[in-house]
């Protein structure tokens, strides 16, 4: 395991100096450590396999298998979400997107990152049609936002956001169950599938039946990504589902976030001004700025990056640039502990 | 001779008036629900509607009961009935409290909500049958129990153009300068006021969400 994060720590011990260097060969030490131990498969099989142990993954725990949605193709790799030269524009008002190209990879957590203001958001409901592009395409599984019935787009795609949103005279049971039961799923078997969501969120059966009002911000946050995952979704949007929690709880469901995106693949769209969480949570991280993207680089690549907007970023965030190990060791820890 | 003993000599009278009074006021009320409700959900979902309408509905509400009486009079089959009148007035008049506060309330369902709803593929008619509506009831409710203690008070005013309802033993009251006949009147009016008051105040917390 953790082709990736030994990957990044090696090149970070070549480039890395003075204390951050010790601290990041010390993740190496660790990383290889491990991976002597556990005699863990060479990663590049890894990355080829990747396809068959993703559809073990789904299937052993139950979270894959209600496929509806004509997005959820074939399993292959690809791009689940395109941007074409999007500008938004409100009505009567300033760009808020500008000229806006990305792709989003089937399977990957891209992190939108950015200041408050800089369009993260926006870019987030313009994939599920909240927003319309003023010029340029959204392509979601290769079509046109536009071209979709805004209604099944949507209903294939996970959306939680800050707060989560929930609906505050349904129970936890109705909230989770409800993109189910207005796509007409059997009563029983909707049922079953939110006693099967409250598990996979780490939430008591019993939970079920209160209302958002009795839960904590931790557990109202853990329903809305239950109820996110309702119906399968292949698409996850994630508007700063963590913003409103306490560092301690926030720690947690980061976590877990990562540890059931390890098991059920989401093509996840995460927006975050915190680039903690960014470079903890993201294969990707797209920095935007004013409505434009600045870059869009995988993690690792991120942290090193000689960019100027990123290394303002990072330094905002009491880290040196070239730094981030700190952070991929805490990840690579996450993943080690959910390997065993 | 007191007020008691008065309405006990003609309790059948006052029983009769006092039922026509309700039945004026819950026809009123049923009609402007029927017309307010959906007029202020419309107004939700067209944004150009909202001041047009509210503004009309304000309008109706400032005429003074004994003028709107005078305009309703000529129209052909409502004026040719006093009781018609009456409820066509009372009606008008709990116009404004039901839409303003159908509209009011649908608009104060938190936006994060809605989104999240739509967000996840309701459609416009599930979010509102299943969202908004149900998060607004407590406002409109409130909206029912102003215009009926409205329309409670002002069917007194029916009395006057020969409507019957307690406005009846008012003007009576008034005309033979008798005190104890305008109470005989007043006093089960502010009754029924109050009785309506509670009980859609009750009705108002029960179904407010949380």
């Amino acid at each position: 395991m953790a082709e990736f994060e030994s990957r990044g720590c090696r090149l970070g011990r070549i480039e890395l100096r003075g204390e951050w260097a010790g601290r990041c060969s010390l993740v190496v030490n660790r990383q290889q450590g491990d991976d002597g131990e556990g005699g863990d498969a060479p990663s590049a099989s890894l990355r080829a396999s990747s396809l068959d142990s993703r559809r073990d993954a789904g299937a052993t725990i139950g979270v894959l298998g209600h496929n509806s949605f004509p997005m959820n193709s074939p399993l292959q790799d690809g791009l689940a979400i395109e941007f074409r030269n999007v500008v938004y524009r409100p009505a009567n008002g300033q760009e808020i997107v500008s000229g806006l190209n990305l792709e989003v990879r089937r399977g990957e957590t891209l992190v939108l990152l950015g200041r408050s203001g800089s369009g993260k958001t926006t870019t987030l409901k313009l994939i599920n049609d909240l927003v319309s592009p003023t010029s340029g395409q959204v392509l979601v599984e290769g079509r046109a936002t536009t071209e979709w019935d805004p209604i099944r787009l949507r209903r294939g795609i996970g959306y939680v956001i800050q707060d989560a949103g929930l609906f505050p005279h349904f129970t936890v049971e109705r909230n989770i169950g409800l993109v189910p039961s207005i796509e007409k799923w059997p009563v029983e078997r909707t049922r079953q599938r939110v006693l099967e969501l409250l598990q996979v969120v780490g939430l008591e059966a019993g939970m079920a039946s209160r209302y958002p009002r009795e839960l904590s911000g931790g557990q109202r946050q853990r329903v809305g990504v239950a109820r996110a995952l309702a119906a399968d979704p292949p698409i996850l949007l994630m508007d700063e589902p963590f913003g409103a929690l306490d560092p301690l709880t926030r720690a947690d469901l980061q976590r877990e976030f990562l540890a059931l995106q390890k098991r059920i693949h989401k093509t996840v769209v995460f927006v975050t001004h915190d680039l903690r969480e960014a470079i903890l949570l993201g294969t990707r991280i797209a920095l935007m700025e004013a409505g434009k993207l600045v870059t869009a680089l995988a993690t690792e690549e991120f942290v090193r990056s000689h960019d100027p907007l990123v290394k303002r970023y990072m330094e905002a965030f009491g880290a040196p640039t070239g730094n981030g190990c700190e952070v991929q060791h805490e990840r690579a820890a996450v993943r080690d502990s959910e390997s065993q | 001779m007191n007020v008691l003993q008065f309405v006990i000599q003609n309790h059948n009278e006052v029983l009769e008036l006092t039922l026509e009074h309700l039945w004026m006021v819950v026809i009123s009320t049923l009609f402007a629900v029927v017309i307010g409700i959906p007029l202020g959900i419309l107004i939700t979902r067209r944004p150009g509607w909202n001041k047009p309408v509210l503004g009309t509905v304000n309008v109706i509400q400032v005429i003074p009961s004994l003028a709107l009486f005078g305009f309703l009079l000529p129209v052909p089959w409502i004026g040719a009935s006093s009781e018609r009148l009456a409820v066509l007035a009372l009606t008008l008049y709990a116009l404004l409290p039901l839409i303003r506060n159908t509209y009011a309330g649908i608009k104060g369902v938190d936006p994060a909500v809605v989104e999240a709803g739509r967000g996840m593929g309701m459609t416009d008619r599930q979010l509102l049958w299943q969202v908004q509506l149900p998060l607004a009831l407590g406002v409109i409710i409130a909206g029912v129990r102003v215009a009926t203690v409205i329309s409670v008070g002002l069917a007194t005013m029916a009395g006057m153009i020969g409507a019957g309802g307690l406005g009846e033993y008012i003007y009576r009251g008034l005309s033979m300068v008798n005190n104890q006949v305008i109470l005989a009147g007043a006093i089960p009016a502010a009754a029924l006021a109050l009785l309506a008051d509670v009980t859609l105040g009750w009705l108002e917390r029960r179904l407010s969400p949380a």
